[in-house]
């Protein structure tokens, strides 16, 4: 595609330079966690623990990259953290039953694009807010996961299927592998095509979208759709990494979704948000995790520590939109 | 005691880029009202806002009652009686009229409020105003027309002197409007002075006193109306002649393209009926709440309908949705630009595109080369001042905005395009661009439906006109049996 020349007109719009300057300081933030971690700890900054945080922050990337297009949207989805749990104990149901490897994801995954589109029905459909039809679901969604394994993790899983969590290919953990095609396929969506741009289209005005003859009914179950299988593909995962399906996987994760994309520029007011800018913030978060535990920080103090970045965060953004 | 309330001397304001005053000056006297006109972004709405505190001037003086005075924030400026009316109102909906007009300054009994004080003020207030209401109503359960009353009480309420008013006609009837002039001249009387800012020149004759043209951020005359016109304030503000203020254009209309048979909606919509002809302008006229917009609406599947049938080049369609609307060719404009006609965050070029967007993608994938193309041969045809297809639609002013709106649905071909209040809030020369574009489209034998509320540009430009009151069609008069009179007493027929 030949873009060379129309980029420089576009971008006499302050709306791209905006989330240029958001992307830009997301990204110092993280270069100052990463120097200020490697002064306090040389280890810090070997490939090993390069690795390790990437390995840490797939699940919760592959979230945020759902929960920024439901935050664009004006939306939020919070059974996500649900699914996680659900959708990897139903691929392990089918795979202790004997089913292929490969079947029993699809069946997980589906079962993941299954809760988006309830989601998706009650907000259109049933005219619920966002937050009351998916914190139902959450509830629902986990309740089933507790019933089916009757709160006792599904272990003995097939080898072929935890690989995905515990092998490495050219040295990098198979996660991560799965979590950049996902980053770059969903990138790609909410950038380039017409569903993305209907996204945001429906976030910054509904009504309006509507009225252009937008099918903002199915481009909205559509997104929580995406939201939905991608955390099905979180909770493949984990699952996986941890060689067994626990019904209490992914607990609160919704929120790390929430603050890794708000860090990242989304909005909760819909609208604005990117992609890699989600996956920057997803990464902010768990460097600083990951460097607190280096540094020996009590996991109470990581929580402090992270609200008030989140806090921040937002404040910062704020600030800067009103000069 | 000066003999101004207000003054503002050689004021100047420069944004980045732009210089929005250039030693602008104004003054006010006690007792009248001074218009303040001029095109969307003549400056006009930045000298108020330094007046009222909102930006702080660059260079020049304000002197309030003859002494110097400096607003560093918009408190300041109300501490010192001047108060802004704002074309948005700015009321709790949920507050009662008396809770409304002391918010912030409720009267108090040692510890608890004195509520029954309050009422009585509140009912003292608008006993002064003439204005009939029970200071216990909520907000939310007024007309506009009264909500705004309820502002003009509490700025008195407040002891302003000085009350600018922005726009305050734009969403209210003709019986309305006589009201709040009523009301300005009780507070003329009372020796406040009013500055008013509106784009319905006709008014002026009826309310101001003088008058204050500004054109590009330069002050360009102060008049005593009884010496002027409005041709002569209309040539000021636009700096040239407008051959015509309603260019229209003769035409045979043809046979019909768009009929409405029996529509029903809601309470607002009871058996309507109407047709539009090649060839033809139809205009609809009739009062604020006649169920114009719901009509409008209704055809276009934005909200549903009870009952009726809808034609296109006599074939009966069926809409239930914006989508299958556009579809089939039937196009609109909506009333409220802001809420209903653009994502104002979004850049120019998005909203050109949003309803045509199969037409610069490829498999799903958009193609920004052919948008960019889109918008600019729209930001072309329809003259849109922007620095660019990327900027922000909110930057745009009101007009431009507007051209955005109607530029969206020229891409596509039209075959009927509903027309809702496109001209409301904008300025002359964007409003002559939104004529001119109506009869080319009617040339090309597009079917144009034109909702207005102001009666002047109706008979001006619509070939037929159709009046609605209460839901109902209670007349259909060919342009040349209709006038002002006429359509009053048909838009009032069951009031």
């Amino acid at each position: 595609m030949n873009q060379t020349a129309v980029e420089p007109k576009i971008r006499t719009g302050k709306k791209l330079s905006r989330q240029a300057t958001q992307l830009i300081s997301t990204a110092i933030a993280l270069l100052a966690l990463v120097v200020v971690f490697t002064l306090s700890n040389p280890n810090f900054i070997s490939m090993m623990n390069i690795l390790n945080i990437l390995k840490q922050a797939s699940p919760i990337i592959i979230i945020a990259i759902g929960q920024t297009f439901v935050l664009i949207t004006a939306g939020i989805d919070l059974s996500i953290g649900s699914v996680i749990a659900c959708s990897g104990i139903v691929a392990a149901i089918c795979m202790r039953a004997g089913w292929p490897v490969l079947i029993a994801i699809l069946i997980g995954l589906l079962f993941g694009v299954a809760v988006g589109a309830i989601n998706g029905l009650l907000i259109v459909y049933g005219k619920l807010p966002p937050f009351i039809a998916t914190m139902g679901t959450m509830t629902t969604v986990r309740g089933l996961a507790l019933f089916l394994t009757q709160g006792i993790p599904i272990g003995n899983l097939p080898k072929g299927f935890t690989q995905i969590g515990t092998q490495r290919t050219w040295n990098i953990p198979n996660q991560v592998f799965i979590m950049v095609i996902l980053a770059l396929i969903f990138g790609f969506i909410l950038a380039k095509t017409k569903t993305g741009r209907y996204t945001y289209a429906m976030g910054s005005n509904y009504e309006a979208t509507r009225l252009s003859g937008v099918n903002v009914n199915r481009t909205l179950i559509t997104v929580y759709m995406f939201s939905g299988f991608l955390a099905a593909w979180a909770g493949m995962i984990m699952t996986a990494n941890v060689i067994s399906a626990a019904p209490t996987a992914g607990d609160g994760y919704e929120m790390d979704a929430v603050a890794s994309s708000v860090i990242g520029g989304a909005s909760t007011l819909g609208g604005e948000g990117l992609i890699p800018g989600t996956v920057l913030g997803a990464l902010v978060i768990a460097t600083l995790r990951n460097g607190l535990n280096l540094s020996g920080a009590s996991p109470f103090i990581q929580k402090i520590i992270i609200g008030i970045v989140i806090i921040t965060a937002v404040f910062i953004d704020r600030f800067r939109r009103n000069d | 005691m000066s003999e101004y309330l207000a003054q503002l001397l050689d004021i100047s304001k420069s944004f980045p880029g732009v210089k929005a005053l250039d030693h602008v000056n104004f003054d006010l006297r006690p007792g009248e009202v001074h218009a303040l006109v001029g095109e969307n972004g003549s400056g006009k709405s930045t000298l108020v806002k330094i007046l009222s505190g909102v930006y702080t001037k660059d260079e020049g003086t304000i002197l309030i009652n003859g002494e110097e005075t400096v607003f560093p924030n918009p408190r300041a400026a109300q501490d010192k009686g001047i108060c802004i009316i704002h074309q948005e109102l700015n009321l709790c909906r949920h507050l009662s009229i008396a809770e409304n007009m002391y918010l912030g300054r409720e009267p108090k009994k040692i510890l608890f409020l004195d509520q029954k004080k309050q009422i009585e003020d509140a009912q003292a207030i608008l006993d002064r105003l003439n204005v009939d209401l029970d200071p216990t109503t909520r907000v939310g359960d007024l007309t506009v027309s009264k909500q705004q009353m309820v502002e003009i009480g509490k700025a008195i309420s407040t002891n302003a002197r000085i009350i600018i008013m922005d726009e305050p006609t734009s969403a209210l009837t003709v019986k309305e409007i006589d009201e709040l002039f009523t009301i300005i001249n009780v507070l003329k009387r009372e020796g406040h002075g009013i500055i008013y800012i509106s784009h319905r020149l006709e008014e002026l004759a009826a309310i101001a006193d003088r008058v204050t043209i500004i054109r590009d951020g330069q002050h360009i005359a102060t008049l005593n109306y009884e010496d002027t016109d409005q041709e002569a304030i209309i040539r000021y503000m636009v700096g040239r002649e407008l051959k015509e203020k309603f260019p229209r254009v003769p035409t045979n209309p043809g046979k019909t393209i768009f009929e409405v048979k029996n529509l029903s909606a809601g309470r607002a919509v009871k058996d309507v009926s109407f047709s539009v002809r090649e060839g033809e302008i139809l205009g609809i006229a009739g009062l604020m709440g006649a169920g114009r917009t719901e009509t409008i609406r209704a055809i276009f599947g934005a909200d549903p309908k009870d009952g009726g049938q809808v034609f296109l080049h006599g074939k009966e369609i069926s809409i239930h949705r914006p989508l299958e609307a556009i579809e089939t060719g039937v196009f609109c404009v909506p009333e409220d630009r802001k809420k209903d006609g653009l994502c104002i965050s979004m850049p120019v070029y998005q909203n050109v595109t949003l309803p045509n967007m199969e037409m610069v993608t490829d498999r799903g994938v958009v193609n920004t080369a052919k948008e960019v193309a889109m918008a600019s041969a729209t930001i072309n045809e329809l003259s849109i001042r922007t620095p660019g297809v990327g900027q922000t639609v909110k930057n745009l002013s009101g007009g431009n905005q507007q051209k955005v709106v109607v530029g969206k649905w020229l891409v596509k071909p039209a075959k009927v395009i509903l027309f809702d209040e496109p001209t409301r809030g904008i300025d002359v020369g964007a409003k002559v661009d939104i004529y001119n574009l109506m009869n080319e489209l009617k040339k090309q034998g597009i079917g144009v439906v034109f909702v207005s509320s102001e009666l002047p540009e109706i008979l001006g430009m619509a070939d037929r006109i159709v009046v609605m009151c209460e839901g109902r069609v209670t007349a259909d008069l060919d342009a040349s049996e209709a006038n002002q009179e006429v359509i009053m007493q048909y838009a009032t027929q069951y009031m």
